[in-house]
């Protein structure tokens, strides 16, 4: 008996709940995603959201023009709080991407099948935040132009990066991570652009495609290599993804500033970073499946199991509020204990409680199998999830920062029209490059799905 | 005067996976060595059947993450250390822990591009000409049709007796692939 027959199915009804709904043959599946992008008309959901993603990339490609002009004076930020919601942005556009490779890299491994129909567009999600994100620390630079002096190159200064700050850990993780998103991601296509490639009727689409497949051929050989190559991407991409939000919140607890100086940060921000991920997965995945009739390969199944690790990793980002208020009395560190007491009772206390709200409580209604399988409470639970984890970085930021050890320092942060604009702005380029995507490649992976119509039809 | 194109070799044409497995381990009981299989997927024993063995990639992985690692690893401590030594509060220049992070960082990245690009060579890949295409219908290798190819430069490749050979597999069809 081997370990994988020896699990039971589990509580999961699998008539009830399928992965894959409906009869699909190789056929009909390799037709039906990829009609998506060859042939099927453009949806007017897609043109609609496409053209309000379309002004907002413009208003951020306009702030960002403003910003390199005037300098980051445009903003609220000033001293005491010198990091206000570019970080804040920064932190919850990694914490996003973190999800998609959870769902790609960590349920490969665990060989978990429902993965299949969500992973490619989990995958798209990360490498567009992780993106946004990486922006968000170079728009906050001082001087942008000489971001590159993070990195190592010998220089005729003779100046090398001080590698003992988490800052240069920060450029070597956030680096690394898109690099190896875009290759792991990348590599899923390559089939399936052989798909497009042949499928696609137009002169233009076959050489674009085809280029893109690099001549992929499906020969066995060359998927036992592929096979190989893509278990061992996704072995690096799960330690990686711990290792980049640790290394993102150790930007923050190597400073000895109260709220940021704590060693449960790396944990706790990888919690809420997948946790926010869960919730983007879901914001994304609805709209998604409705407007490209996707349904039966994104069924209730996959949002009801996203919806449960939604759940568990908001049990960890609330064990980890917990901890922290515990570890402020508990040290005796007055300082500690006025920065909690600051975020509850303190100028900035409805965004904490906003926070708790959205993050702690709201997301005990997900223990609730009526809750996990309704589609409107699930998308607007997970709304609220990414507006609560986008405040609990603000708070953690921006509440520190305002009131540290000397009153006669504190200050107050107020945003500006060009903060709200670069978040907005972000947030409008995220949808249309995903929106892009969603209309350009496959959404699904089609190789993967044939497997799976296999799999089933073997009753496996 | 041009001789007729010489041939890649014969191809068949099956309707599922494990007719395709089947047609690989009798071609190669029949004393074939040069065979490819093509299918939409990856077809779980279908390089076993071919007689592959070790695809090199782990070990390229491997290769890519020490030298990733051991590569950032010397760079800090040589610009630490050697080239740049700074005094930060009398803390030692050769302030290891604060190096794992970015040796970490730079093994994954190592191992990944690695995987990544070990698997496209050794693969042939990119390669957008290949004589497998000037099969009929091969667009269908990308959606459900599963082919055999028996190559020309196989000792054993006769013509005549090895479309005899694909015969006897009850093929959808067979056809015979010029090499350009």
């Amino acid at each position: 008996m081997t370990p994988a027959t020896a699990i039971p199915a589990g509580p999961v009804d699998e008539s009830r709940l399928p992965v894959l709904k409906g009869v699909y043959s190789y056929a009909s599946i390799s037709d039906k995603i990829s009609d998506i992008v060859l042939t099927r008309p453009t949806h007017w959901g897609w043109i609609a959201g496409f053209a309000l993603c379309s002004a907002l990339l413009l208003l951020f490609i306009a702030s960002i023009a403003w910003l390199f002009h005037k300098g980051v004076g445009i903003w609220g930020v000033d001293i005491p709080v010198a990091w206000a919601f570019a970080i804040t942005n920064f932190v919850w556009w990694v914490g996003i991407g973190h999800a998609g490779t959870f769902i790609s890299a960590f349920l490969l491994l665990l060989r978990q099948k429902w993965r299949t129909s969500i992973n490619r567009f989990a995958e798209a999600m990360t490498i567009f935040a992780v993106a946004m994100a990486g922006l968000m620390p170079i728009l906050h630079l001082g001087r942008p132009w000489f971001f590159y002096w993070l990195t190592p190159y010998p220089d005729i200064m003779n100046v090398w990066p001080q590698w003992r700050s988490p800052l240069v850990w920060d450029i070597f993780a956030i680096g690394t991570y898109i690099i190896v998103s875009i290759l792991f991601w990348y590599m899923g296509l390559i089939p399936d652009l052989a798909t497009l490639r042949d499928r696609a009727d137009g002169r233009v689409k076959q050489i674009v495609y085809g280029l893109g497949a690099l001549g992929w051929r499906g020969e066995a050989r060359q998927w036992r290599r592929f096979d190989t190559a893509y278990l061992l991407m996704a072995g690096l991409a799960t330690p990686l993804v711990i290792s980049v939000h640790s290394v993102v919140s150790l930007d923050f607890a190597i400073g000895n500033t109260p709220g940021w100086h704590s060693t449960i940060f790396p944990p706790y921000f990888v919690a809420g970073a997948l946790f926010s991920g869960f919730a983007m997965a879901l914001t994304i995945s609805i709209p998604l499946r409705a407007v490209f009739g996707l349904k039966d390969f994104i069924t209730a199944r996959h949002l009801d199991n996203i919806a449960k690790l939604m759940l568990v990793c908001g049990l960890l980002v609330a064990y980890s509020y917990l901890v922290e208020i515990f570890m402020a009395f508990y040290s005796g560190d007055e300082f500690d204990q006025a920065m909690v007491l600051n975020r509850m009772r303190g100028p900035y206390a409805p965004l904490y409680w906003t926070a708790i709200a959205c993050n702690v409580v709201l997301p005990q209604a997900l223990w609730l199998k009526r809750v996990r399988l309704s589609v409107p409470v699930l998308f607007a639970l997970s709304l609220a999830v990414n507006v609560g984890m986008w405040l609990e970085r603000f708070v953690i930021i921006v509440v520190s920062l305002h009131r540290d050890f000397v009153p006669s320092s504190w200050g107050m942060f107020y945003p500006t029209f060009w903060d709200w604009a670069i978040l907005v702005g972000s947030l409008g380029t995220f949808g249309w490059l995903f929106l892009m995507f969603v209309r350009f490649l496959p959404a699904i992976s089609i190789a993967e799905m044939r497997k799976l119509t296999l799999e089933k039809r073997e009753g496996g | 005067m041009k001789a007729a194109p010489p041939a890649y070799g014969l191809v068949a044409e099956f309707a599922s996976d494990q007719l395709l497995v089947d047609a690989a381990r009798r071609a190669r009981g029949a004393g074939y060595r040069y065979i490819d299989a093509y299918a939409p997927f990856s077809v779980e024993g279908l390089s076993d059947a071919l007689g592959f063995r070790g695809d090199r990639v782990a070990l390229i992985t491997l290769v890519g993450g020490i030298l990733g690692g051991i590569g950032a690893y010397f760079l800090q401590w040589y610009t630490a250390v050697i080239d740049y030594p700074i005094n930060a509060g009398g803390r030692p220049l050769h302030s290891w822990p604060a190096f794992i992070p970015a040796t970490f960082e730079m093994t994954v990245l190592g191992a990944a591009l690695a995987a990544f690009f070990g698997m496209l060579i050794l693969n042939g890949l990119p390669r957008l000409v290949h004589p497998i295409f000037n099969m009929p219908d091969f667009d269908l290798a990308s959606r459900n049709r599963f082919f055999l190819c028996i190559e020309a430069r196989d000792p054993r490749f006769d013509p005549g007796e090895t479309r005899a050979f694909l015969d006897s597999l009850e093929p959808m069809r067979i056809a015979e692939v010029e090499a350009r």
